[in-house]
């Protein structure tokens, strides 16, 4: 029984991951620009300097 | 990566840059970041691929003073950090310009964040991480876990629920609570109702050690709502920023006199009196008189007239129109919130008409469905207690009701239709400004269409090209291509596509008012005005809404140019087609007579209006709104703003002025104008489906009420009655994008 317990927490502790994760890039401007992030790939150098 | 090599246009045409005007509008326009830095937005509407990115960044990045730019494709953006140690902002506009790109400056309102949209996001991720995990505990419950392990889930559940309902819900209860103070109801007050009773119904049951929880239904109601709530905000939006991403008419600031010394300041600065320098090909920001020089002015977005004006000392000027030829000088008559404009956008708030108290489907629809829900969940509650006395069951049954009814399926009926036939209209190049817009175009009776720029494409063309013979079309395209006029920009258009090899002219003079003159040799070539060209009088005997220009060698006629203001293409068709639909149509125009029926004529359209100022269009507009017909207008000037927002709906192209952008509830970008007749087609094909899908959900309701009433009801039973009346709305309204969708 109990590890079934185990195995609960496992899942929301991923799933409250994958939202966090997903809160923070969404903050972090990620989705701000997906054409270019697309298009930005086959930059081979980036003119700004950073990531 | 060859879509588009940036290539040097300008320099074919040698347009002398106003440079200084330009940087001190960009500096006007920035954002101070602290530090001396500063931050300039800029719409750059070619930036397409990763060539552009990669030239557009390191052309801005290698001008002095620029610290980073960085290119934002999906918005065609870029945002651009300077610090110069003199506080002149570097030339960007010049700098893309060099490399073949057009750009503009971004007003500082338009490029906050949208936070709207965050918060929808958010509570999005949160009620669909709430709603899966929860669905999973429900289903270890549905297939049978014991007693003990069911408790154990349906706290979790609760504890899971929590969260979703204060967060994501709070944009239902703040909805539902801002029109119940008004005392009157929305779909979002059956859906507050019916989730919050759900969730405290559960959560006392599962204290109590019920067998029931419906924390699954109540999160994954919250989880679609937000799906079609979230997709018609992000549709909305694109629109919104697609059209503002367009040029920028009004200009931030101008250039005065002040102490005999030229100084550019910002547009509300201007007092009355004050001597205002304009050059040619900028628009004139207040009302004013012409002081000295001599010009032409386009006045085709004010007033309507698609020919060019001459302008001279003592001409009076409105703001916003276009000074074409020549430079002047205006004393200002107005200040810029006393000008043409300004008093356009108060009469445009003054007119507000069909559409303030025009009221959504939904909510329609909502007025009569949660009186109707809310009676019923009393009665099954008021039947149970007086057959069974028991509290606890009948409290039950009717909350079982208030879920089975809650409106999943209405809430989705109407939205999930309009941002499908948004992305369709999207497609097909026009914008809606929101859901109202569609709901209020299908009910339309009658059309009114602007003549200049909207039946027109406000511009000159021109038309008899074929006929002029090659030799003069070199001479011609030598003369015109550094003009600014709009008949010289016509001929030079079309001259350069067919001849190339241009005799180099020593000097070309403009002559306001009359044409252009050069020196060729010994001989001197004129291209103007027939009697100013050859030197004769000569009788303009052609229909009214064109004009003609002469191309003379010492005042021998060489070459005839006749220019007209070419009407959209399928502008015929798209009338027709009104007609036939049993619509009325009518022209609405500020030019002259002879010119709107003309037009009128060849459009076959019988009722027009000529010589009309921007409140005689008000009262036209307004007189069809008080006798009850619904009238779709048409126009792009800042004379037709105040009738669009007079209008019971209303459309622009998108070369359509400002205000009338922003008041107009639909922009088309396509040339022709079947836009209007697609976006009508469009509309009244989803209207059928929203009530379609009205009929699916009131019949889904007819079978589960019943059901629901006799207290059949269980948690699993509402999960799977939920989803299949959305999924089978949401199908529904899939049939519009399938259907006769364009190969």
């Amino acid at each position: 029984m109990s590890s079934m317990w185990w195995l609960i927490l496992i899942a929301l502790g991923m799933g409250i991951a994958g939202l966090a994760a997903f809160l923070w890039s969404f903050r972090n401007g990620q989705y701000d620009d997906m054409d270019g992030a697309a298009e930005r790939i086959l930059l081979e150098d980036d003119p700004d300097g950073k990531g | 990566m060859t879509c588009c090599a940036p290539v040097d246009v300008q320099a074919a045409f040698g347009e002398p840059m106003l440079s200084d005007t330009l940087r001190d509008e960009i500096r006007l326009a920035s954002r101070d970041l602290g530090d001396g830095t500063r931050q300039t937005d800029l719409s750059v509407p070619g930036v397409k691929c990763a060539a552009c990115i990669a030239s557009v960044e390191r052309t801005l990045a290698r001008l002095p003073g620029v610290e980073a730019a960085r290119v934002n494709l999906s918005t065609k953006r870029v945002a651009v950090r300077w610090n110069t140690a003199d506080g002149g902002p570097p030339d960007l506009i010049g700098a893309l310009r060099g490399i073949g790109y057009e750009a503009n400056l971004f007003a500082l309102k338009q490029d906050a964040k949208d936070p709207e949209l965050a918060r929808l996001v958010k509570a999005l991720a949160l009620a669909g991480f709430c709603a899966m995990n929860i669905m999973m505990l429900s289903v270890s419950v549905w297939v049978g876990a014991d007693a003990s392990s069911r408790q154990a889930f349906h706290l979790i559940s609760a504890l899971l629920a929590l969260p979703a309902l204060l967060y994501s819900g709070r944009i239902f209860y703040a909805s539902a609570w801002s029109v119940l103070r008004h005392g009157r109801t929305n779909m979002d007050v059956p859906i507050s109702i019916g989730v919050s009773l759900a969730f405290a119904l559960s959560l006392y049951d599962t204290l109590h050690n019920g067998p029931h929880a419906y924390f699954d239904a109540a999160t994954s109601l919250l989880f679609f709502l937000l799906i079609g709530r979230t997709l018609d905000h992000v549709m909305r939006e694109r629109a919104r920023s697609a059209v503002a991403g367009l040029a920028r008419l009004a200009p931030a600031g101008a250039t005065i006199i002040r102490d005999g010394r030229p100084l550019y300041v910002p547009v509300s600065e201007i007092e009355p009196d004050v001597m205002v320098l304009i050059a040619a090909g900028d628009r004139i920001p207040v009302d004013g008189v012409v002081d000295q020089g001599v010009s032409e002015l386009d006045c085709s977005l004010v007033s309507g007239e698609s020919a060019p004006r001459k302008a001279a000392a003592g001409d009076a000027v409105q703001a916003g129109v276009m000074n074409l030829t020549g430079p002047l000088t205006v004393r200002a008559t107005a200040r810029a919130e006393d000008s043409f404009l300004a008093e356009m956008v108060r009469m445009m708030e003054a007119a507000e008409g069909g559409r303030a108290r025009y009221r959504r489907l939904a909510d329609r629809a909502a007025t009569f469905y949660s009186p109707v829900v809310h009676t019923l969940a009393l009665l099954s509650f008021m039947g149970w207690l007086l057959a069974t006395r028991d509290w606890h069951s009948s409290v039950t049954i009717a909350i079982a009701v208030l879920i089975i009814t809650c409106p999943c399926a209405l809430g989705l009926a109407v939205p999930i239709v309009q941002v499908i036939a948004a992305r369709r209209l999207f497609e097909s190049g026009i914008m809606v400004k929101d859901g109202s817009a569609l709901e209020r175009l299908a009910e339309i009776d009658g059309v009114a269409f602007d003549k200049t720029g909207t039946l027109t494409l406000g511009g000159l063309t021109l038309v008899n090209a074929d006929e002029v013979a090659p030799a003069a079309m070199r001479v011609a395209l030598g003369m015109t291509i550094g003009s600014r006029h709009p008949a010289a920009q016509a001929i030079a258009e079309s001259a350069a596509q067919r001849v190339d090899n241009v005799p180099a002219f020593g000097r070309i003079e403009e002559i306001a008012g009359l044409g252009l003159e050069a020196r060729l040799g010994g001989d001197t070539y004129r291209l103007g005005r027939p009697d100013w060209a050859t030197g004769r009088w000569a009788r303009n005997d052609v229909s009214a809404g064109t004009s003609i220009s002469v191309l003379a060698r010492e005042g021998e006629p060489l070459a005839t140019f006749v220019l007209e203001d070419r009407v959209r293409r399928e502008a015929r068709e798209t009338a027709n087609g009104l007609v036939r639909k049993g619509l009325a149509v009518e022209i609405l125009s500020g030019d002259r007579v002879p010119v709107v029926e003309d037009l009128a004529l060849r459009l076959g359209i019988r009722d027009f209006g000529a010589g009309l100022l921007p409140a005689d269009k008000v009262a036209r507009v307004a007189a069809h709104g008080a006798a009850g017909r619904k009238v779709l207008m048409v126009g792009d000037g800042l004379n037709d703003a105040p009738a669009l927002s007079a209008a019971y709906v209303s459309m622009a192209p998108a070369t359509a002025a400002d205000i009338g952008r922003i008041a107009a509830d639909f922009v088309f970008l396509n040339e022709s104008l079947s836009a209007v007749s697609d976006a009508l087609g469009i509309s009244r094909r989803s209207r059928r489906l929203i009530f379609q899908n009205f009929g699916l959900a009131v019949g889904y309701n007819a079978l589960a009420v019943p059901v629901a009433m006799l207290g059949y009801v269980t948690p699993l039973v509402a999960a799977v009655a939920m989803s299949l009346s959305s999924i089978v709305v949401v199908a529904n309204a899939m049939r519009l994008s399938a259907a006769r969708k364009p190969i």
